[in-house]
């Protein structure tokens, strides 16, 4: 359990039997006139990992960032329709985008760590939201999950931008994992990183969702296959199919999606 | 060549001797500067310099040169510069802040943005007459060290907010989105991560901006700053007068004596200048360490 001060953890107990953490209904996004994502719906199953793939532009990293209301920050992006986590619609009126973030993390395209000491780059989050226990055991636990503490721990205090960039990206997971997330969002996550570090991130997330669901967007369409339980194939904003892995890259049942992961197009 | 034809040789040759006459172009141009800097110095020094000791330094001043000092001008300009920094700096940088990251960018924000960009051309002497009207008579602070400073401040506070945008831009919006996907509020990202990364930008500017003020001397004499005191300013509510009044001050009078002596007090000012500057850059290059 979360060990946040959180108003939520009753419904939290409530939704514990459900298999699904986020439901998407009819989800449109727009960015001013242009309709980016097209009525999408489609649920994200509890500890499983789910992965958005689609050609360049088709919508799949604006719908991922709808997830926790990070589109917020994009001028003139609106989202309509229905997005439900925990009971609740995320962009209900009130609802707070800050919670959001706090329950549902994410990891970027391009590792972003705090220009700070490894340490207060994952010890940063939990205290803003005031975490009151010992923030080294914190800072071990969420380090060794993300796989990263046997290459860092004696360097605890040096600044995070000395890092490879495998092992910031790997830093940014622990980071986000501190605040203890219900979903974890992962925006291809490895487009920046050399092929081994991308398998060590691969290793982490099968080990990360026996405690977490994770939905990660990737233009890797063996990535998808590898690491994920669910894919969601979207083109030009339309949710093309969404599936079981095995069976979208098998034998998905529309014609496009199977043109898509046999690399006729993309 | 195997690379080239001939043709093709000559014509490169041309290039790279093109490139370097404009290299040698700019260079020159960069040293008349330094060179006329030095020119300046050198006159100054050569003026002042035999006039420069501890009596110089601990007197007040007077009508008969080998007795003045320029005592009371330092101290006011100390205490000037201090007030000045006290009141510009968390002005300037949350006007900054605020136009940054809170504003939006609305109509209103272009309108402050566009005021802010005149003002800082705005000449000194205006800024003056403001402070005089606005300071010493409407508030009544009267020709006070805080009329002094609240004036300078004006006159600095668009220098600083500009620079400090500038520093405040080029922190990566990367690092914003880090810190509101871990739940972040607003203040809480900007007073954490986007104050601390572009804190270094920020004080470059500080430095630019009070070393203006330190010299400036029509606002001064505007607000009416005392040309002759004999006693040391003990509150910001003081009368006072500063560095460059006091050498405006000996520069206007017939006797050599004390031309030589406002190059000696020119001396001093540049001292200052060159001691706060010094300060400032190693705090800024301390803090970017530890960023780094």
């Amino acid at each position: 359990m979360s060990q946040f001060p959180d108003p939520a953890a009753a419904d939290q107990v409530q939704i514990m039997h459900k298999k699904s953490v986020l439901e998407l209904r009819n989800v449109d996004i727009f960015y001013g006139d242009n309709r980016a994502v097209k009525d999408v719906s489609f649920n994200i199953r509890r500890n499983r990992i789910t992965a958005i793939i689609g050609p360049s532009g088709c919508g799949k990293s604006t719908l991922l960032r709808s997830l926790n209301r990070m589109n917020d920050f994009v001028e003139g992006a609106r989202v309509e329709g229905e997005l439900i986590f925990a009971n609740e619609n995320l962009y209900g009126k009130d609802v707070d985008p800050v919670s959001v973030r706090r329950r549902i993390g994410m990891v970027f395209q391009k590792p972003n760590p705090f220009p700070k000491s490894i340490y207060n780059n994952i010890a940063w989050g939990p205290l803003i939201n005031g975490y009151n226990d010992s923030t080294d055991e914190l800072v071990e636990r969420s380090l060794k999950q993300a796989a990263l503490w046997e290459e860092v721990k004696d360097r605890l205090h040096d600044s995070a931008l000395n890092l490879s960039g495998g092992q910031q990206q790997r830093l940014c997971i622990a980071r986000a994992l501190a605040m203890e997330p219900e979903v974890l969002l992962m925006d291809e996550p490895c487009s920046a990183l050399d092929p081994i570090s991308t398998a060590h991130i691969e290793d982490l997330m099968f080990e990360l969702k026996e405690k977490y669901t994770i939905v990660i967007v990737t233009h890797n369409m063996q990535q998808a296959a590898r690491i994920s339980d669910y894919t969601a194939f979207m083109e030009m904003g339309d949710l093309i199919e969404f599936s079981v892995t095995k069976r979208i890259f098998t034998r998905p049942a529309v014609k496009r999606t199977e043109e898509y992961v046999t690399g006729r197009f993309g | 060549m195997s690379f080239s034809s001939e043709q093709e040789s000559i014509y490169l040759a041309r290039r790279h001797r093109k490139a370097k006459l404009f290299a040698l172009f700019c260079a020159a141009i960069t040293w008349s500067g330094v060179l006329l800097l030095g020119i300046l110095l050198y006159q100054v020094s050569i003026d002042g310099f035999r006039w420069l000791d501890w009596q110089f330094i601990d007197s007040f001043p007077s009508r008969f040169p080998e007795r003045a000092g320029i005592k009371s001008a330092l101290v006011g300009t100390v205490w000037l510069i201090c007030l000045v920094a006290l009141i510009s700096i968390p002005v300037g940088v949350s006007t900054a802040l605020y136009l940054e990251e809170f504003a939006g960018k609305g109509r209103l924000a272009k309108i402050i943005e566009v005021n802010i960009a005149n003002l800082a051309g705005v000449p000194s002497i205006v800024y003056g007459i403001l402070g005089l009207a606005i300071f010493v008579r409407y508030l009544s602070l009267e020709r006070s060290l805080i009329s002094g400073a609240l004036t300078m401040s004006l006159l600095i506070l668009p220098v600083i907010i500009i620079a400090s945008r500038e520093a405040i831009k080029t922190v990566p919006q990367s690092i914003r989105y880090a810190a509101y996907s871990l739940g972040a509020t607003k203040w809480q990202t900007t007073w954490a991560h986007v104050l601390p990364a572009s804190f270094p930008g920020i004080m470059t500017g500080v430095i630019l901006a009070l070393s203006r003020a330190i010299g400036e001397t029509a606002p001064l004499i505007m607000i009416g700053a005392l040309t002759f005191v004999a006693f040391l300013p003990e509150g910001p509510m003081d009368s006072f007068t500063a560095l460059p009044i006091q050498i405006y001050n000996w520069v206007s009078r017939p006797q050599e004596e004390f031309h030589e002596l406002a190059a000696a007090g020119i001396i001093i000012l540049l001292a200052v200048l060159l001691i706060m500057n010094a300060t400032a850059i190693f705090i800024r290059n301390k803090t970017e360490r530890r960023l780094k």
